[in-house]
């Protein structure tokens, strides 16, 4: 193993009820995911703003992943409905930009997922890592 | 600037083998803000939460990130400790370096670096943390249950029996509903009256119960604990406190051609009547449509006979205002039209009825007394055949049908065709089915008695055409075991059709701002884990309002819906949760984006005066977002285009701060 | 050369712009059908029979002339099934096969039956009233 080894950095958004009870459980069971994912929890998926998803990447994120509960199961409704189409727009946007698909996800990780959650985290990072550093979005005097 | 303390737990091995909690340590204290930062084995022992409080005196922290386990688990311990410590206990963040890092990870430096970065991340939060205080409303301790059918009887009386004030609004003459018209109940056989009246009763004599019968919800303002309704009573020319029900009235009543509506017009009543013997409240009524006083002054006759002067022609509407903390929605189902059924010819035969109606006929206290009788010719039916789903299951057109399955059809079937031919042995009985669905406790048994020591011949295949001639109807059916189309000479066909929501729900939840589904059926808070309580807070739901559903779930539903408000209503206060939206009044331009996304209905908007800078004053329609109400999901944060609205203890400036630290 | 079957029936589908998969197997065509003593196989086989891909034969069958198209069954289907639509796809396509003509001209009328009506008259009826 080279000791230089890319590191992709992930932004993981989880909802309060759902997805971050499902990564505790994934950390319950021990079920490993590489620790370029940092979770940031939120009440609810509908609570990320688009801007914070592209600050991660001016920040220099390379993957950004948001997860919440599963449709018709939102702690709130209907939280995660608005998710849905909020970040079908906001992709199809960066998308545009030139953005790879790859480096955004929406994915519907229940409190009872742990695996799910560990699992989809060790596909994202892979996927992530396997396209390389975000040069298109990441602001260079955001950096030290 | 805040004053930070950083307290990183070692949780015995759990973290600190995987994760050097010295290093943790001594790399956050370099970061803005921390004044303090330790590390022990255990934070949330006593001597953990101790060493925080001293921590907190002695460095006059103004905030505290604990790096332990998920804040889903200790996030209430520390808040206390910060309490107790004289901290508000909003201003304590936890970084979750165990279950989602030293659990996860196995390399070491791997592990430090990621617990270093959510430590930056948790401290650079806190640094734009503020206090928060939850709210707190009064509770009107009086529920208000709209529906006075075996859903909002039940209901009142358990809400009335945890010693709480309760108000029925009920939109007929008299409470009972549904259940007071029908004949025997599945699967006991029991008579609805025999136990449903009692309960009636009950209710009258219930000091802590009021009926507004005869009366509807006009309006609905306030929130939780605090729900202003306007209710209007309508007139029913009769004074209810006078009127003792003898009956005089309407058995001289010269008007005797009015189709009864509690037969289903069956048969006739009167222009002043009381709906039948075990009425509550027993008074009568006087139905202005067909009243001759009424309509033009001429009659007087039911003032004449009333020996109590209950009689009063000049009554008005009138609307009261009450005060609730609680509402329940009771509004329950009825049959759905079977005018657009034309092949089943319900419009050109009398002898092709309802269910509903078959109930009626059957009853003792029906048009027939009881007695099984064609309505057409007052003959008894020899050949009867049973026609299910009608209308349920019915996906290909809206107006017609309904898609869901009505689900008590198949088992009030099976009674109906089981006491007949306990009755009359001499009838052929036949029921046509799509599938026979009875889950339930003891239903299955029962549909299967109906088959095996009743004999009713139950056909798996649909009828597809009903054709009166002479005095039969030809019924032209399928029956699809045998692959053989069947023609059968009845003399009454019964149409199970499909329930739906009573017409009055839509436009009280409207009132309400409770969701409802695209069949009109209210919405639960949640499917399976909140399944009678509304999304909208303080807003609960009994019976059928809520879907389909026989008198035993109804029951079971009422109760729990009681359960439910006497928790609120046991209140003196309601503590909101402080994590809320709030809406920055300046920035506002009242565009209601806002309102539009808000699943609990918690914006409003007014109108609000406010100074600008050339000393002028200006009026402006702001978001205003009720504390109470706001369950702090953050969708109207989103929505919201000019960035006015934010979500108090995951604002905007501290996710992003978040983001900031995890990518630096 | 035999079709595949299974092409065969999203053909049928796609021709009759009806889908089998919607039936809950109520019988209500079946039950509703005016012809249904005249045919070997009835409107709910049909629309069974087709989702199942067994459709060899319903084009062998004559029961694909013998359905009157009144609709009758289209209109009272709760789920939008449309069976006779469906029956009349079977129909084009064992009309369209070339070379295995099942229908002769000259034997035409013979097979005529003159207890029902012709589908012809039928469908006009159905087309030009109202």
């Amino acid at each position: 193993m080279q000791m230089n080894e890319y590191k992709p950095l992930i932004v993981a958004f989880c909802c309060n009820w759902c997805s971050y009870a499902g990564a505790d459980l994934a950390g319950n069971n021990r079920l490993n995911y590489p620790a370029d994912v940092k979770i940031i929890r939120v009440p609810c998926s509908c609570r990320v703003n688009p801007m914070f998803i592209l600050r991660a990447f001016q920040r220099g994120a390379d993957g950004v992943i948001l997860c919440g509960c599963h449709p018709g199961d939102c702690h709130y409704t209907s939280g995660n409905y608005y998710t849905r189409r909020r970040m079908a727009l906001l992709f199809s946007m960066l998308d545009y930009l030139g953005i790879e698909r790859e480096r955004t996800r929406v994915e519907w990780v229940s409190a009872a997922e742990g695996a799910k959650f560990a699992a989809t985290m060790n596909e994202f990072v892979e996927k992530v890592a396997s396209l390389g550093k975000n040069k298109r979005l990441e602001d260079l005097r955001c950096s030290k | 600037m805040q004053r930070i303390g950083v307290f990183v737990c070692w949780c015995g091995s759990n973290i600190a083998a995987t994760v050097d909690v010295k290093a943790v340590s001594e790399a956050l204290l370099k970061e803005p803000g921390v004044v303090f930062s330790t590390d022990y084995q255990y934070m949330c022992s006593q001597a953990g939460q101790n060493m925080i409080i001293e921590a907190v005196k002695e460095h006059n922290l103004t905030g505290i990130v604990v790096c332990s386990c998920s804040p889903r688990m200790h996030e209430a311990t520390f808040r206390k400790t910060a309490k107790s410590a004289g901290l508000n206990p909003y201003m304590v963040e936890i970084a979750n370096i165990r279950e989602q890092c030293s659990w996860v990870h196995k390399d070491i430096q791997t592990g430090t670096e990621k617990a270093i970065i959510l430590g930056k991340a948790a401290v650079a939060k806190v640094n734009l943390n503020a206090p928060l205080t939850p709210g707190e409303t009064p509770v009107t301790k009086r529920a208000l249950v709209i529906g006075g059918g075996i859903a909002g009887i039940q209901t009142a009386l358990d809400i009335a029996e945890a010693g709480f004030k309760v108000d029925i609004v009920e939109k007929q003459p008299t409470i009972g509903g549904k259940m007071a018209q029908l004949d025997k109940t599945f699967p006991t056989l029991d008579c609805a009256a025999c136990i449903l009246t009692p309960k009636m009763v009950d209710v009258a004599q219930n000091d802590k119960i009021r009926i507004f019968s005869y009366s509807e919800v006009e309006g609905v303002s306030g929130f939780v604990g605090n729900y202003d309704v306007k209710i209007r009573r309508k007139a029913r020319y009769v004074k209810e406190d006078i009127c003792t029900g003898c009956g005089a009235c309407v058995d001289k009543c010269p008007m005797k051609k009015v189709p009864n509506e509690f037969n289903l017009g069956m048969d006739n009543r009167h222009a002043i009547y009381i709906p039948f013997a075990q009425a509550v409240p027993k008074v009568a009524t006087i139905d202005p449509n067909t009243c001759n006083m009424l309509k033009n002054g001429k009659c007087g006759v039911c003032a004449k006979v009333c020996t109590a002067g209950a009689i009063d022609y000049k009554q008005k509407d009138t609307i009261i205002e009450e005060k609730y903390g609680a509402i329940v929605v009771a509004t329950g189902f009825n049959p759905i039209s079977m005018e657009k059924f034309d092949e089943f010819a319900y419009n050109q035969s009398k002898d092709v009825i309802t269910s509903l109606e078959f109930e009626r006929l059957t009853n003792a206290a029906g048009p027939t007394q009881g007695k099984l009788l064609r309505p057409s010719d007052n003959v008894h039916p020899h050949t009867i055949v049973f026609v299910q789903c009608v209308g349920s299951r019915c996906s290909a057109c809206a107006e017609k049908g309904k898609e869901y399955c009505s689900k008590i059809c198949c088992m009030y079937t099976a009674k109906h065709a089981m006491l007949v031919r306990d009755k009359y042995p001499d009838t052929e009985v036949y029921v046509f089915y799509i599938d026979v669905r009875t889950p339930g406790k003891a239903f299955d048994e029962f549909q299967r008695r109906a088959v095996e020591e009743y004999g009713v011949k139950y056909i798996k295949g649909m009828v597809g055409k009903v054709s009166p001639e002479g005095n039969k109807l030809k019924v032209q059916a399928s029956d699809l075991l045998n692959n053989k189309q069947i023609h059968i000479d009845a003399d009454l066909v019964v149409l199970a059709a499909a329930i739906e929501p009573d017409k009055s729900a839509r436009p009280l939840a409207t009132m309400l701002t409770a969701s409802m589904d695209t069949n009109d059926f209210f919405t639960e808070a949640h499917p399976k884990l909140r399944p009678v309580e509304s999304p909208t807070a303080g807003v609960f739901l009994s019976g059928a309002c809520q879907g389909p559903k026989d008198i035993p779930e109804t029951v079971s539903q009422a109760s729990a819906a009681a359960v439910k408000v006497v928790g609120l209503l046991a209140k003196n206060k309601l503590t909101g949760n402080p994590c809320i939206a709030s809406s920055n009044e300046l920035m506002c331009n009242g565009c209601s984006s806002c309102e539009r996304v808000c699943p609990y209905g918690a914006i409003t908007y007014v109108d609000k005066e406010f100074r600008m800078p050339d000393r002028t004053t200006k009026v402006r329609r702001v978001a205003q977002v009720n504390a109470a109400v706001c369950q702090g999901c953050g969708a109207c944060t989103v929505a919201c285009p000019s960035g006015a609205m934010d979500l108090r203890g995951f604002t905007s400036a501290q996710i992003m701060a978040e983001v900031d630290a995890i990518c630096k | 050369m035999a079709k595949n079957m299974n092409d065969l029936r999203d053909e049928l589908i796609r021709m009759s712009g009806s889908d089998p998969v919607k039936c809950m197997s109520c019988g209500k065509c079946s039950a509703t059908c005016p012809a249904y003593d005249e045919m070997e196989y009835h409107p709910h086989q049909f629309v069974n029979m087709i989702d199942r891909g067994n459709i060899e034969p319903l084009l062998e069958s004559e029961s694909i002339y013998r359905c009157l198209t009144c609709f009758a069954c289209v209109d009272r289907c709760p789920r939008n099934v449309q069976p006779a639509k469906l029956i009349e796809a079977v129909r084009l396509v064992a009309l369209r096969e070339q070379g295995k003509n099942r229908l002769k001209a000259d034997k035409v009328p013979e097979m005529l039956d003159s207890d029902i009506p012709q589908q012809a008259i039928v469908s006009a009826f159905r087309k030009y009233s109202k």
